[in-house]
């Protein structure tokens, strides 16, 4: 086994102790719960038999199972981002709505 | 009626003289809009006889800006004047470019520091920041100004009901430009002073601009 391995297994061992820890404080609800378990699981299974993969792989034209997982990776962390730099603009704009409103009741009586 | 309006953000050291300009010229119906000041903007404001409207989180000029309209349109507001609270400009600019506006019956009225040589401008912010910021907004705005970036402008009760702030930070100036297009709105530049204490936005801070269009145009 290489040293990779392990570290990353024990990463994400970590991982999914700080899942349970977020359901258990009600952060996370029973669907993200069941999901990011088995996402983090997965990621240990494919880390422990790289193997795993080379079938998906060989089934989508790549070589190694290795590069298919950062493939899908990379694409996946992009569209993370995307979705969260829209999530953070529409928080934005209900911040500035609601801070708005507030300025605005304030002095609604004076007008 | 008129309404000035004046978003200020930390500027107690120098909002209570743009007060006292604004005052004496006669102007009523002046509108601070603290946009989360850290210090005692509101108060000096209060004090010097402003109406205060309180941001309790900092949200940028251009929400600021909306929040003043909004609350002069629902004040019964005629015209609506927008002026920085840095002591930029002179607030003699107002009652003059209002008599234009009103006898041309314009809709918006945008100041202009290039129209007459009162304002001493920085020679780097003249002939490279403002000349390519011009260009820029010429594209992205289909409008051809002279003053792109200047935070003076007045705005008639039809101006106020259709233009709709919605870039909260610095970009807002570009979207109000590209509204005046798409609204079909009359607009006249008018040659306004600007006094520089600080050299303001550099080059930085119209990338930053730049960045908030775009990403503006990408989201809704």
């Amino acid at each position: 086994m290489m040293v990779i391995q392990i570290l990353l297994t024990v990463f994400f061992l970590f991982a999914l102790v700080k899942v349970i820890a977020r359901f258990r404080v009600g952060d996370l609800a029973k669907g993200g719960l069941v999901l990011w378990s088995l996402f983090w699981v997965a990621a240990a299974v494919v880390v422990l038999l790289p193997n795993s993969t080379a079938y998906f792989a060989k089934l989508v034209g790549i070589g190694r199972g290795a590069d298919l997982v950062v493939y899908v990776s990379l694409a996946a962390i992009f569209f993370i981002i995307f979705k969260l730099m829209m999530k953070v603009e529409s928080l934005n704009k209900d911040i500035t709505k609601l801070t708005r409103k507030m300025a605005l009741g304030e002095k609604k009586d004076n007008i | 009626m008129l309404f000035v309006i004046v978003p200020a953000y930390n500027e107690e050291k120098n909002i209570g003289r743009v007060l006292s300009g604004l005052f004496s010229q006669g102007l009523e119906n002046i509108i601070v809009v603290d946009d989360g000041s850290n210090d005692n903007t509101a108060e000096v404001a209060k004090s010097a006889g402003a109406v205060v409207l309180k941001h309790e989180v900092n949200r940028g000029q251009g929400a600021s800006l909306q929040t003043g309209n909004e609350y002069a349109l629902a004040g019964g507001a005629s015209y609506v004047v927008h002026f920085d609270a840095d002591g930029q400009f002179n607030p003699a600019d107002i009652v003059e470019a209002l008599a234009v506006m009103k006898d041309k019956n314009i809709d918006i009225l945008l100041g202009s520091r290039f129209l007459d040589n009162r304002s001493q401008i920085p020679w780097t912010k003249k002939h490279i920041v403002l000349p390519i910021a011009r260009l820029i907004n010429r594209f992205l705005t289909g409008l051809k100004l002279t003053d792109v970036h200047n935070g003076f402008r007045i705005l008639s009760r039809p101006a106020l009901q259709k233009i709709n702030i919605s870039q909260d930070r610095m970009a807002h100036n570009s979207e109000i430009i590209r509204q005046i297009k798409e609204k079909n709105l009359s607009y006249l530049e008018y040659p306004v002073e600007v006094t520089y204490n600080e050299y303001g936005q550099g080059v930085g801070g119209g990338l930053k601009i730049i960045l908030e269009i775009l990403q503006g145009r990408l989201t809704k």
